[in-house]
């Protein structure tokens, strides 16, 4: 339930920089590690989107697998399930460098004609 | 024809022409995180240190809790922020120690957020205290999203809940300070593996100690109160 607060944020960001266009579509960009659900965002989004200028807007979401960079040797690599171990040195786990992402990249308005 | 509008121009046309990509790139919640920073002005203010406890329901945060007062009180003025779905179960027990407690019931919501902790604020004696506690909702997932604009971060796990847990869960053990093992007590009669728990917890986050500890036979606590004893302003 905590992405409503979420979702009524991704809809100010959106309203802000639409100035006052209708929105088409939201893209937005999710890290694995973040523990937000695309499918309850969607849920939220279709409860407070009507009568905005996102209405009938479409998500686009764009998740972000978690990758590893090794402190031994920094290759970079994705854990793969309970592997984590670095697939050139054999060292366990490694400095986050992506997974953590959790933005709004940008919107598609419509324009006049 | 365009299948949109009935226009001349064709779709690919027509989208072209009616519609702009506006990039935005902007960091979601950063309502919270406005908070949260407002949070961590006002501790600052008051000279403060705040540490936000986050563990699974069960894990023992109020028993560390209360291990943590009754070592400290005499020479720090500590205060506690309680942060449950529901009850006042956790800031009674606080109460009874003399301790300056709010309780939040977030009715169901699974994490603090630092517009709650805000108004927590208010209903403490800041001037009164050195440190403040604020112990999450039990959940290793969401509360590790919510800066509340504490000081430091703390991760609790329990004996019982098993070493694999930074497989299922990497996000907490990656993002806080210290990670604290409680119900050390428990080890002789479970398979928690403490050194494979400790390599994954190092392989995700290579800065926090893992400390291990039992609040109710006092093993570790000294280790504990050292940790949070070198961070007090």
């Amino acid at each position: 339930m905590h992405e409503l607060p979420l979702t009524e944020d991704i809809l100010r960001i959106a309203t802000q920089h639409a100035a006052g266009k209708p929105i088409i579509a939201i893209y937005l960009v999710i890290g694995d590690l973040t523990s937000f659900v695309d499918d309850a965002i969607q849920f939220y989004f279709d409860l407070i989107a009507p009568r905005t200028l996102a209405e009938g807007a479409t998500l686009h979401f764009r998740r972000v697998a978690v990758r590893f960079r090794c402190r031994s040797c920094e290759t970079e690599f994705a854990p793969v399930n309970h592997d984590w171990h670095c697939p050139a040195c054999g060292a366990l786990g490694g400095e986050v460098i992506a997974g953590k992402e959790f933005l709004v990249e940008s919107i598609e308005v419509a324009t006049e004609e | 024809m365009c299948d949109t509008c009935g226009c001349e121009h064709g779709e690919t046309a027509h989208e072209a022409a009616e519609s702009r990509r506006i990039p935005v790139i902007q960091k979601l919640l950063s309502a919270n995180d406005q908070a949260a920073l407002e949070n961590r002005q006002h501790l600052k203010a008051h000279g403060i240190t705040a540490f936000n406890l986050m563990s699974s329901p069960g894990a023992g945060k109020t028993t560390l809790l209360l291990a943590t007062i009754a070592a400290l009180r005499e020479q720090t003025r500590l205060g506690v922020i309680e942060g449950d779905t529901a009850s006042q179960v956790d800031a009674e027990i606080i109460a009874a120690t003399g301790t300056p407690v709010v309780q939040i019931n977030t009715g169901g919501g699974c994490h603090l957020d630092a517009p709650m902790v805000h108004s927590a604020l208010h209903a403490l004696p800041l001037d009164a205290l050195d440190v403040l506690f604020i112990e999450n909702v039990g959940n290793l997932i969401c509360p590790v999203a919510f800066d509340l604009g504490q000081n430091y971060k703390v991760a609790l796990l329990s004996v019982p809940e098993g070493h694999d847990k930074p497989y299922k869960y990497p996000a907490i053990f990656e993002a806080v300070d210290v990670v604290v093992v409680t119900k050390a007590d428990l080890m002789p009669y479970l398979d928690f593996d403490l050194e494979k728990f400790r390599a994954l917890v190092h392989g995700l986050n290579d800065t926090a100690p893992v400390l291990t500890l039992s609040a109710k036979t006092g093993e570790g606590v000294a280790d504990w109160l050292a940790w949070l004893g070198e961070r007090f302003v």
